[in-house]
């Protein structure tokens, strides 16, 4: 099966700038992409199949949540390049022109289609289009950043923006304000020398910290501090865009084919979603016996070693906490002989008659031992994700099961945390900040990277694990999967997770 | 402190203009949080205990400027048909010194025969026509009224409906807000919330004498003198070349705001017109100092200075010599410590210690000059350029402007309208010309009493039946004038039209 974009909306192309229209017999055509750079200007025209649509968009939203991840955490424009190279090598590959590649175009179409099909899941609602901005943005910037200086300058060409060079003559009688302003000390070089000229409310963060020089309501805008008024026209750009199909949606919904991926990506778009494969299985952790969880807990996420203490203090867990630990236990590779009598164990206060027969059973149902076929066949349910347990009902009272960075009150989350050992005060600060704007996954890969930074600062100067084997956890098992390698560096562990291959977007 | 009042954050409702209405115990107690605000953002008062300290002060002052205790009285003799006093009364007002300026009588009589509303109508709606536009139609007004209600989302079609309304009310002072996209008396009947929104304000600032109190030596609180009015000049004159000369902006209104302080309506239609990211960026752009009364060093900017910046020094520099070193005296006997303190180098710092130990009673023109002497001598262990630069810093953390940013970074901000009077002193809000600004004198801008007074004792003939306006009897003259000027420059460049901004914004 195949989708046109194009299709999609055909009136909607023509909305989007009038000015284009001389593109308009290219329709139904494969584009070509003179620059790795891309305004997105011109909705793609060729067809796709529907297999590309939702793995290429899917591909963009794990990049955009990295990047959303990395604002979050307040990373630095170095560090969040860092942190996204081995992510956009893996899922949304750009390479510029000299490469001359085989893949250059492929990648390039993959780019452009992928942004605007998540252009269409995320222009309905406000605050998904306003995020979708700012995160296009950002990777706009990272591109910008690292493209090739002749390459981004015919590019810059190619937009046609309405900016004047500052000539000859303008500079010599003005150059002591204009090196002054650009805070050049130095004799400058040829490309320190030149200006553009706009419009100062074109380039207000500029002006507001006094990186150019202003005179008579003109900015003389440095060529360096181009990139700013770049990324100002592609923001001001894409947010007309958006709302442009914002309200052209409705006709959207003729498609069926296409609404449920849609719905699909918004969502996601929401809480990161990501499955865990319980088939990666841990070297040197293939023992694993009901008497060795306890021993395990200093790996656990916060969910799941809040879940194990409760049970230890009471002898007991209510159902959700239940099936939320049992799913996550399997996940780690725990068996399900090994499972039942964990639980038996540990439900001290029950007979084994009353075991056998309220609870044994939804166990093995949870392992897929029993039930109907599909459950058989899909060998139970599978552990949960982040995205799940934060979008589930709260826990009622006696109720242990969820997120705690979302169910526990800051106060009390806080407390816990300490009790486990976080006690580096600018962490639970930045914590209590995160879970006060609701980024619960981010407070807990925070905590998880303060409490494993000795090994992260290892394996990162080592050079044994690349940055995509540490990006952000979004899934219980990964969590304990990473710590648990991370605790066995000496063990000849330290090349298991060359793939991750268990972690996955979902497909 | 948040400076903005937001049309969400407002607790009054929109009653209708009668004082009986507004007058309930809910809505008085209610405006204290929105007025306690809002004075220090437009007004600038002290806080109470201050301003009831300073009243008496102040009113001394007038004592012995209007000492005659009876005034001759004549009523207008001429009936004038400007709107602005038809409705003058025939009757003199009885003024005494010990008159107060909120009794209602002056107010009523202020509003009557004084405040220049048709002139402010045309500077608020870019055009002598009501009928031109919604400027002034969708205007927001707030009134301060005399029990201290604040009544918001005021608005008015023409300019004889705010001076009646300004009649029946008689409020201490009153406010002017953004245009609005609908009238704002309607916000409440609009379907949807989105469409009652902020279109166009000026561009506004306030320096207040409130943020100079750590350097200032020769007055406290609600008080100001000649010496400690030039912080205000030097910040007027700093800011408005800026405006000028980087944003080009030609329509710069600065205004006395009645006590100690200015402020500054950028009229022009491209200032008016200016998202909140807009205006941060030139308050931004105009802020320095850095950092509360515990922050040590306050300036610190990066080198080469910025052409703005470097404009600033050397148009402060001069001040600095008197206005700062000799008048203010800032580093006499203790307080060199802080001087010290901005000192970049240890050694240097010491032998300073040493010799202004020996002499407490040195003036700080001298421990300013000793600076560079003590540094040739030898004491210098740094570079003469980080000595020359931590100088600069300091003159620039004595003169450069102190603005109240939060003022000038919202579209819907409030600003107390020129002409009123201020509860405080009396005093009326005067524009002050900037091509004279060493000149304005702040303690000589006429109250409300002496200008009623001035209206009885005028003696003028109506020579060929012009008429006369009772401004035009009274030392307010020379300000409406300008005032006047001031309006017919923005109107005729109003008349240009369609401007780069227009054409552009069509395109979305
Ligand atoms: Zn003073």
């Amino acid at each position: 099966m195949s989708v046109a974009y194009s299709r999609v909306d055909p009136k909607r192309r023509a909305h989007i700038d009038p000015k284009k229209r001389q593109f308009a017999k290219a329709e139904f055509a494969q584009q070509h992409y003179d620059h790795r750079l891309n305004f997105y200007e011109i909705p793609p025209t060729a067809e796709i199949t529907l297999e590309e649509f939702e793995t290429w968009a899917i591909n963009r939203l794990k990049v955009l949540s990295e990047l959303e991840s990395c604002s979050f955490r307040n990373r630095s424009p170095d560090e969040t390049a860092e942190y996204m190279k081995p992510i956009l090598a893996k899922y949304l590959p750009l390479q510029p022109n000299s490469t001359s590649s085989q893949q250059l175009q492929e990648e390039r179409k993959k780019d452009h289609y992928s942004h605007f099909i998540l252009r269409l899941a995320f222009s309905s609602i406000e605050d998904l289009r306003r995020r979708f901005s700012r995160l296009e943005t950002m990777l706009f910037k990272l591109r910008y950043r690292d493209d090739d200086p002749r390459e981004r300058r015919a590019f810059v060409q190619s937009l046609k923006l309405d900016w004047e060079e500052v000539g000859e003559a303008e500079k010599r009688e003005l150059k002591e304000q204009l090196l002054a302003a650009a805070g050049l000390k130095k004799v400058p070089t040829a490309e320190e020398m030149e200006w553009f000229k706009v419009d100062w409310e074109r380039v207000p963060d500029l002006v507001e910290q006094r990186r150019v020089f202003v005179k008579r309501g003109v900015a003389y805008v440095p060529q360096r501090e181009q990139m700013s008024l770049v990324l100002a026209e592609f923001t001001k750009r894409l947010d007309a865009a958006l709302e442009l199909t914002s309200r052209a949606l409705p006709r959207l919904d003729e498609d069926d084919r296409l609404s449920p991926i849609l719905a699909h990506l918004s969502q996601s778009f929401t809480t990161p979603e990501a499955s865990y494969s319980e088939s990666s299985s841990l070297n040197g952790l293939s023992a694993l016996t009901a008497a060795s969880i306890d021993s395990l807990q200093p790996s656990f996420p916060l969910c799941m070693s809040h879940l194990h203490s409760t049970l230890r203090r009471d002898s007991h867990l209510k159902h959700f906490g239940r099936l939320q630990y049992t799913l996550f236990l399997k996940g780690i590779g725990l068996s399900l002989e090994e499972c039942i009598l964990f639980w038996r164990r540990s439900f001290k206060l029950i007979t084994d008659d009353k075991f056998a027969k309220e609870y044994r059973y939804n166990i093995r149902h949870a392992y897929g031992d029993v039930g109907g076929d599909a459950n058989r066949r899909g060998r139970g349910y599978t552990p949960y994700s982040c995205q799940k347990l934060l979008t589930e009902p709260l826990p009622g009272p006696g109720q242990a099961h969820g997120c705690p960075y979302r169910t526990f009150a800051p106060d009390n989350l806080i407390a816990v945390l300490q009790r486990e050992g976080v006690t580096d005060r600018e962490t639970l600060k930045s914590v209590r900040e995160d879970v006060g704007k609701q980024r619960f996954h981010v407070a807990c890969n925070r905590v998880f990277e303060w409490s494993h930074r000795r090994e992260i600062k290892k394996v990162r100067e080592a050079g044994t694990w690349s940055a995509a084997d540490l990006d952000t956890i979004v899934h219980p098992n990964t969590y304990f999967k990473r710590s648990w390698l991370l605790r066995h560096l000496g063990e000849g562990n330290a090349g298991v997770v060359q793939h991750q291959e268990g972690e996955r977007m979902e497909e | 402190m948040p400076h903005s009042i937001s049309p969400e954050s407002t607790p009054i409702d929109d009653p209708a203009p009668t004082t009986s209405q507004i007058d309930t115990a809910s809505h008085a107690r209610s405006h204290a949080d929105v007025h306690s605000q809002d004075q220090d953002v437009a007004m600038g008062e002290a806080d109470n205990a201050d301003a009831e300290q300073s009243k008496v002060k102040l009113e001394e002052l007038f004592d012995d400027e209007d000492s005659d205790e009876e005034f001759p009285s004549s009523a207008p003799q001429v009936k004038s048909e400007d709107e602005e006093e038809e409705e003058a009364p025939t009757t003199p007002i009885n003024i005494s010194s010990k008159t107060s300026f909120s009794d209602p009588e002056i107010m009523r009589a202020f509003y009557q025969r004084l405040f220049p509303f048709r002139y402010l109508f045309q500077w608020l709606n870019h055009s002598p026509n009501p009928s031109d536009g919604v400027d002034f139609k969708h205007r927001e007004f707030a009134f301060t009224l005399p029990n201290d209600a604040y009544l918001r989302y005021q608005s008015f079609p023409t300019a004889d409906l705010l001076r009646r309304q300004c009649i029946q009310l008689l409020p201490s002072r009153f406010e002017i807000g953004p245009v609005y996209s609908t009238n704002p008396r309607d916000r409440k009947t609009l379907r949807k919330a989105s469409a009652f929104r902020p279109v166009s304000k000026e561009l506004v600032f306030d320096i207040d004498m409130t943020d100079y109190d750590d350097i200032r030596t020769c007055c406290t609180g609600a008080n100001i003198c000649h010496k400690c009015w030039a912080f205000i000049t030097m910040a007027i004159k700093v800011v408005d070349v800026a405006l000028r000369d980087d944003f080009g902006f030609k329509h710069i209104l600065w205004v006395y705001s009645g006590r100690r302080g200015a402020h500054a309506w950028v009229c022009d239609k491209r200032a008016r017109e200016m998202d909140d990211a807009k205006r941060r960026a030139v308050a931004g752009y105009l802020e320095l100092l850095k950092g509360g009364d515990q922050s040590g060093k306050k300036v610190n900017v990066r080198r080469p200075l910025h052409p703005h910046l470097d404009r600033s020094l050397n148009i402060l520099k001069e001040h600095f010599q008197t206005s700062i070193l000799l008048d203010q005296d800032p580093w006499a006997g203790e307080k060199c410590a802080h001087l010290l303190q901005l000192l970049p180098d240890p050694s240097l710092k010491a032998a300073l210690q040493r010799k202004w130990d020996s002499a407490p009673s040195r003036p700080s023109a001298s421990k300013w000059a000793d600076i560079d002497a003590v540094a040739k001598s030898g004491a210098l262990s740094k570079t003469s350029k980080d000595l020359l630069e931590a100088k600069q810093d300091i003159v620039l953390e004595y003169t450069y402007p102190r603005l109240d940013a939060e003022v000038s970074k919202k579209l819907n901000h409030l600003l107390k309208s020129p002409f009123v009077v201020h509860p405080g002193t009396g005093r009326v809000c005067v524009p002050i010309d900037t091509r004279k600004v060493e000149e304005f004198d702040p303690l000589e801008v006429p109250t409300v009493t002496q200008l009623l007074s001035e209206i009885d004792e005028w003696e003028g003939g109506d020579e060929d039946d012009r008429k006369v306006a009772d401004w035009e009897k009274t030392s307010l003259k020379p300000y409406v004038d300008y005032f006047r000027g001031f309006v017919s420059g923005l109107l005729k460049e109003g008349g240009a039209k369609r401007n780069r901004d227009e054409v552009d914004s069509m395109e979305f």
